[in-house]
């Protein structure tokens, strides 16, 4: 166990190393520079853009440009190019904006998902099995901002309520039932749509597990010996069916900085993956590279979680 | 059994007649796919977009096409479909094919069945050279490590690669440096290729030697971590810094949606071959002395080719959806090319005005979205041998 985390640790750490190089040189071997990106305007003078080159290290060789970024990310000294603001502090606000989404979101998919799949598993070839496969698979192929236009339009003339933005502008004093019930309407669509993928794809996983356990041997033992279905289905299939399913909570994590980019544009919510598309708008290498190191992270800690709850719900397994 | 068995046959019988019902892989294939109904459902529609998308390259290329999916009109702008064109508004040229508008007309007169039809090659050609590089990519690597995946990578491969990599690193840098550094590499990788280290058998190899020798990792960790890097990034965020990055061109995004999905592909091949590698099958071509090559793309390829078209299908589906997304927030094929993506998200400023430019564009992309899918879903099923029998 200690010798597994230890060697995972260095592992991803090695990864996490490979992961930030391979980043700075997307970025940087890219045509243009951030100093390119305004050449129209007045005011951006060549001195200016000499200075701009030297506050911002753009003038040093490629490896120590990318020590120096490194070094700043590590203390929290990196400021945003656009606005000197400093990343993490801009990034954590966007982040507490964005994780209200994710919460509501990631309830919905692990609530709905769940039942639904395992429904389907056990009425397998019925009507509501069949429905549900169409509905998953309609929702995959659904573009989602087609989706997105199609659902505001349907909310918006069907209940009268406001769905842009984050909350609806000019209710300073409004009543707190007022305030609350506002962004709960805000929040309900986005995240919603947030969560169809989810809820699509993980339904149909949830389905396809539970039938491959349905499928074994031991289940056709319980049959045998008479126990009830409800028994056979819900104590002895369903628990060997979650457990892949215990894992996925390390993989919700990197779902955390995802936000999505176009759901978030759809609805002006001001959110990471909103801030994250103006970043790139706006060539702010920083916060790109930020959010991208972030996010690595994250995809890191949540496999290795996923990894130590397998080891732990799952007595086959010796890593 | 025996019980429903009138008599066991005669002995000539038994020589004439086939032992078992022989039924080829491709019959097999086919009973148990046209049991998924929706799966058959999915074929048709591949099909028919597959004719349109040809018939629209025929159609709307060259310099007089039938349909003209450019000619402007900005008199009869957003038309709706089914609208009959005014004749004495336009010059003989811009009358259309048909006699009507069949899906209506754009913004700026535009002929949305013909650039429908155009977009539905650009977007075929979209998804298929995504998904045909991430495919290659994900099958050499997926390869290299499920066959040779336990050789193991010595330190002398590690230092020619290393000098290698810090010499074009260093060219941009200093090119003299760089220069030198490639020109000690690529003498190094002669040295290793022609194999003049070796030790001559018999004599015991020098200390040097043996460091040299010294094995570091095998090449299935090099790739399987290769794979982990790459899956670390966020895909879509991934696409998106590069495509704003590099200018704008339909090549640039086809390459870009191919270069950050190949991970999958490489996992199943790699795991396949795994599997097969240890069959009797195998073991007995490679006593039969048969090349490696030979065995891995004549005797274990075909073999682990049905995940990878099952992920194929279901790739293209998703890069279609990519080039859409990538269009919506303004960064898809630039404006001379149609796209079904692009359409739908112009037709989105109009969508009161005008809703059929973002309706037709946005439930054809569903459809052939969902039709790739369930056809990916039922190939999957019927490629499986578990459920092939029942």
């Amino acid at each position: 166990m200690i010798s597994f985390i230890g060697r995972s640790a260095v592992q991803k750490v090695i990864t996490l190393f490979f992961v930030s190089v391979v980043s700075f040189l997307i970025i940087h071997l890219a045509p243009g520079e951030p100093s390119q990106v305004d050449p129209m305007n007045p005011k951006f003078t060549p001195e200016m853009v000499e200075r701009f080159r030297r506050q911002f290290h753009l003038d040093k060789p490629l490896y120590a440009q990318y020590l120096l970024f490194y070094k700043d990310l590590f203390t929290g000294r990196t400021v945003s190019w656009k606005d000197n603001q400093a990343v993490l502090k801009k990034i954590w606000d966007r982040f507490l904006n964005s994780l209200p989404l994710f919460v509501v979101g990631t309830i919905l998919t692990w609530t709905l998902s769940f039942p639904v799949g395992i429904h389907s598993a056990i009425r397998r070839g019925s009507l509501f099995d069949r429905g549900s496969t169409f509905v998953a698979y309609f929702l995959i192929s659904i573009p989602g901002f087609f989706f997105a236009y199609l659902l505001i339009i349907l909310v918006v003339t069907n209940f009268q309520v406001p769905v842009i933005g984050m909350q609806t502008f000019g209710m300073g004093d409004a009543s707190p039932v007022h305030l609350v019930m506002n962004r709960i309407w805000h929040l309900l669509l986005p995240s919603i749509l947030g969560a169809t993928g989810g809820i699509a794809i993980l339904s149909r996983y949830v389905r396809s597990q539970m039938l491959e356990v349905e499928g074994q041997d031991y289940i056709r033992t319980a049959r045998a010996k008479g126990l009830p279905p409800d028994d056979v289905h819900y104590h002895h299939a369903l628990r060997n069916a979650l457990l892949p399913f215990v894992t996925m909570f390390g993989l919700i994590l990197p779902g955390l900085i995802g936000g999505s980019v176009i759901i978030e544009s759809i609805f002006s919510w001001p959110g990471m993956g909103r801030m994250a598309y103006e970043a790139i708008l706006a060539r702010d290498y920083p916060v790109i590279l930020t959010v991208n190191f972030i996010s690595a992270v994250l995809v890191l800690i949540g496999t290795f979680i996923s990894d130590l709850l397998y080891m732990v719900v799952d007595p086959r397994i010796r890593l | 059994m025996q019980g429903r068995n009138p008599a066991p046959p005669a002995p000539e019988n038994v020589l004439e007649r086939p032992l078992a019902p022989q039924r080829t892989l491709w019959q097999q294939f086919w009973t148990v796919f046209r049991q998924n109904r929706l799966a058959v459902i999915g074929l048709v529609c591949f099909l028919l977009f597959f004719t349109t998308a040809v018939a629209g390259l025929l159609l709307t290329s060259g310099s007089q096409p039938v349909l003209n999916p450019a000619a402007i009109r900005l008199q009869e702008k957003l038309r709706p479909p089914f609208a009959v064109p005014n004749l004495a508004t336009l010059r003989p040229g811009e009358v259309p094919a048909l006699g009507i508008y069949l899906l209506g007309t754009d913004e700026l007169g535009r002929d949305v069945f013909a650039r429908m039809l155009q977009g539905a090659w650009v977007s075929l050609t979209v998804g298929f050279v995504a998904v045909g590089i991430s495919i290659v990519i994900g099958i050499f690597l997926g390869g290299i490590a499920g066959y040779y995946g336990q050789n193991a990578v010595r330190l002398d491969h590690v230092l020619v690669a290393v000098l290698l990599s810090a010499g074009f690193v260093l060219l941009a840098v200093s090119p003299a440096w760089g220069a030198v550094l490639l020109l000690f590499g690529a003498i190094a990788a002669y040295g290793l290729l022609s194999g003049a280290g070796r030790t001559p058998p018999g004599r015991q190899p020098t200390v040097l030697s043996r460091f040299l020798h010294s094995k570091t990792l095998t090449i299935d960790t090099l790739i399987m971590r290769l794979v982990d890097i790459m899956l670390c990034f966020p895909t879509f965020f991934l696409i998106l810094t590069v495509v704003a990055l590099l200018p704008a061109s339909i090549y640039n995004i086809m390459i870009v949606i191919g270069l950050t999905s190949w991970m999958g592909t490489t996992r199943f091949v790699r795991a396949e071959f795994l599997a097969l590698r240890e069959q009797d099958f195998v073991a007995a071509v490679r006593a039969l002395g048969v090349g490696n090559l030979r065995i891995i793309f004549r005797h274990m390829m075909p073999n682990a080719v049905a995940p990878v078209l099952v992920s194929a299908t279901l790739g293209i589906a998703s890069a279609i959806l990519t080039e859409a997304g990538l269009s919506f927030l303004g960064f898809g094929v630039p404006p001379p090319n149609a796209t079904w993506g692009n359409i739908l998200s112009d037709g989105q400023n109009f969508i009161f005005d005008a809703p059929w430019l973002t309706f037709i564009p946005g439930i054809t992309i569903l459809v052939v979205v969902l039709a790739f899918n369930l056809f990916g879903e039922g190939l999957r099923d019927a490629l499986n041998p578990r459920l092939r029998e029942r």
